[in-house]
């Protein structure tokens, strides 16, 4: 080929190739990039609903660190995440284990396991605030049938929270479940035969082979669990409003309640970047551990 | 006589059953409410079977509220999204992939970074921006921010490691034919990425179904919201008719249990495939 045709054909590729991506890419710029600077620029403001926007600096951060509703908030937000994390991935890899090889019923118990994952959350809230109902609730009635007072569970400070953690364990397993089984199929079947002629336990062989050969999984599941669970929000609007007494109150609520509630723009900025610092600090960890942590195969 | 392995079978089986039935009950003690009477819903001992079956419960929830206008809001919405995000995703990743014009590396990369971005950070700005525009009470911001948000990221990032391993042989034959670009991805490439195109439908017909945050800030006006935003705002209000919640909220699960059902390889599949996550 000629030097000019060459030419020709690479300014042609230049144009066709903006052409077809320049719809997403102007959507990224306006929806995402500017919006984002955006954020950070109105986090170091004051910016009431009406009125004048005024520069203040890093105040609102400095606020934020003395303000005991925000700690409270934190801490209330990694309650929900220490408590859902494990149960969510031990119940999902076990629940791998039990589904991971054909047997009759496997369909009917995948799908029983993946429906509530399909399901608005909102919808799964509504009902579980209903099962959690003091009089009326399935629960309570069930535990009156075997002579047990239920208590007032979505009114409770100690129980609310760890109603909603049960909620959305269920809600999402059939996620993670999923991944398991999807890792779980790609162990070569060649390392359980050696194994098995080493004559390795089952119990030794789940911890030495299967669980070293599924670790990438794990771990991304983990991170992605983690993060999913600092942006909790749909199931605290439908079940507590935060209540009962801020027991329910997180993160996403309160930035949601400054924002949109309250309308002090420039705060909840601020408290929304705090969730990106997090969120962003997580998926580099994730980026940097993958290295050691994540057994490859050879 | 019992051996080891039937134990274990009936262990398997038992542990199975008792997990499932705890994600199924929500689902049967939802259907089950849906179809009492209203009086009947505070009987004791439960009564899973409600005798008599009150249907009204259906029609009324249909009388009382628009639901017919939060279904076809629901319904259009996610059809556009769905739509929208499958064109232009398949677009870019298309030329992301195959098409090797100047500074692609670079845009791709920037785009991936902000992959992990939460909602919730971009939501305060989005929603002055809205404000200036006058899109709020209307679906325009969620039609466009889903489509070319976060979401159509992610969409892109599937669409471009589909056509990445995507064979070449039809594509160059169609280049040597002449085909231009736009014909080639049309016509040979998009039909050949089927799959990953259906994968990408059915997540992004849920995510949009199933949205409830952008509809919470974005709309007020009761005619505009969508399925979840109008169901949420029933339980705010004293007294809830749970019979009538419970109905309406059957008919707003229905239809993506329905299409769950014929498209669930499919979905599985997907979520293996991308390690997709809400």
């Amino acid at each position: 080929m000629t030097n000019k045709k060459v030419n020709r054909l690479s300014r042609e590729a230049n144009l066709t190739g903006w052409l077809f991506v320049s719809p997403m890419v102007l959507g990224f710029i306006l929806l995402l990039l500017v919006p984002l600077l955006t954020a950070f620029y109105m986090s170091l403001t004051d910016w009431p609903l009406l009125g004048e926007a005024r520069f203040i600096g890093f105040d609102n951060y400095a606020t934020i660190m003395s303000d005991a509703d925000f700690w409270k908030v934190l801490g209330n937000t990694l309650a929900f995440a220490a408590g859902l994390v494990p149960l969510n991935i031990v119940l999902a890899l076990l629940l791998a284990l039990l589904l991971s090889k054909n047997f009759a019923g496997m369909g009917w118990f995948r799908t029983a396991i993946f429906v509530p994952v399909m399901t608005s959350l909102i919808v799964w809230s509504i009902v579980w605030k209903y099962m959690f109902a003091t009089d009326s609730g399935f629960i309570n009635q069930v535990l009156q049938v075997i002579g047990i007072q239920g208590p007032a569970w979505l009114y409770n400070p100690n129980l609310a929270m760890p109603a909603v953690i049960v909620t959305s364990v269920l809600k999402n397993v059939g996620l993670n479940m999923v991944l398991f089984i999807a890792a779980l199929q790609q162990v070569p079947v060649h390392l359980y035969e050696a194994a098995k002629i080493d004559g390795s336990g089952r119990t030794r062989t789940f911890f030495q082979v299967t669980i070293p050969m599924i670790t990438p999984t794990i771990f991304l599941t983990v991170i992605m669990t983690i993060i999913g669970s600092l942006k909790v929000f749909g199931q605290i609007y439908v079940m507590t409003q935060g209540g009962p007494s801020g027991s329910t109150k997180v993160l996403v609520y309160y930035i949601w309640e400054k924002a949109f509630k309250l309308y002090e723009f420039g705060y909840a900025s601020s408290l929304a970047y705090i969730l990106f610092f997090i969120v962003m600090g997580l998926t580099l960890v994730q980026w940097q551990l993958r290295k050691r942590w994540v057994f490859h195969e050879n | 006589m019992l051996r080891a392995s039937h134990i274990e079978r009936g262990l398997h089986y038992s542990v199975l059953t008792v997990i499932s039935l705890f994600m199924m009950v929500p689902f049967l003690w939802m259907v089950s409410t849906s179809l009492k009477e209203p009086a009947k819903i505070f009987v004791f001992p439960p009564e899973l079977l409600p005798s008599p079956v009150r249907w009204a419960n259906y029609s009324e929830v249909l009388k009382t509220i628009p639901f017919h206008l939060f279904y076809f809001n629901s319904v259009y919405i996610a059809i556009l999204v769905t739509a929208g995000t499958a064109f232009f995703a398949s677009l870019a990743g298309y030329a992301f992939a195959r098409i090797e014009f100047k500074g692609r590396h670079v845009v791709f990369l920037l785009l991936l970074s902000t992959m992990m971005i939460p909602n919730e950070v971009t939501a305060i700005p989005m929603f002055l921006f809205m404000r200036e525009l006058g899109w709020i009470n209307t679906h325009l911001p969620l039609i466009i921010l889903p489509i070319f948000g976060a979401g159509g990221v992610f969409a892109v990032f599937i669409m471009r490691q589909f056509f990445i391993s995507a064979p070449k042989e039809l594509e160059e034959a169609a280049m040597i034919d002449g085909c231009s670009r736009w014909r080639t991805y049309w016509n040979i490439m998009l039909p050949l990425a089927k799959p990953a195109v259906a994968t990408l439908t059915i997540f992004t017909f849920l995510t949009v179904w199933n949205d409830f945050f952008d509809p919470l800030i974005f709309i007020n006006a009761r005619k505009l919201m969508t399925l979840p935003l109008a169901l949420s705002l029933f339980t705010d209000e004293a007294g809830t008719a749970w019979h009538h919640l419970m109905s309406a909220s059957v008919m707003a699960t229905f239809p993506l249990l329905i299409v769950f059902f014929f498209a669930q390889k499919q979905f599985i599949e997907g979520v293996s495939m991308t390690g997709l996550k809400e």
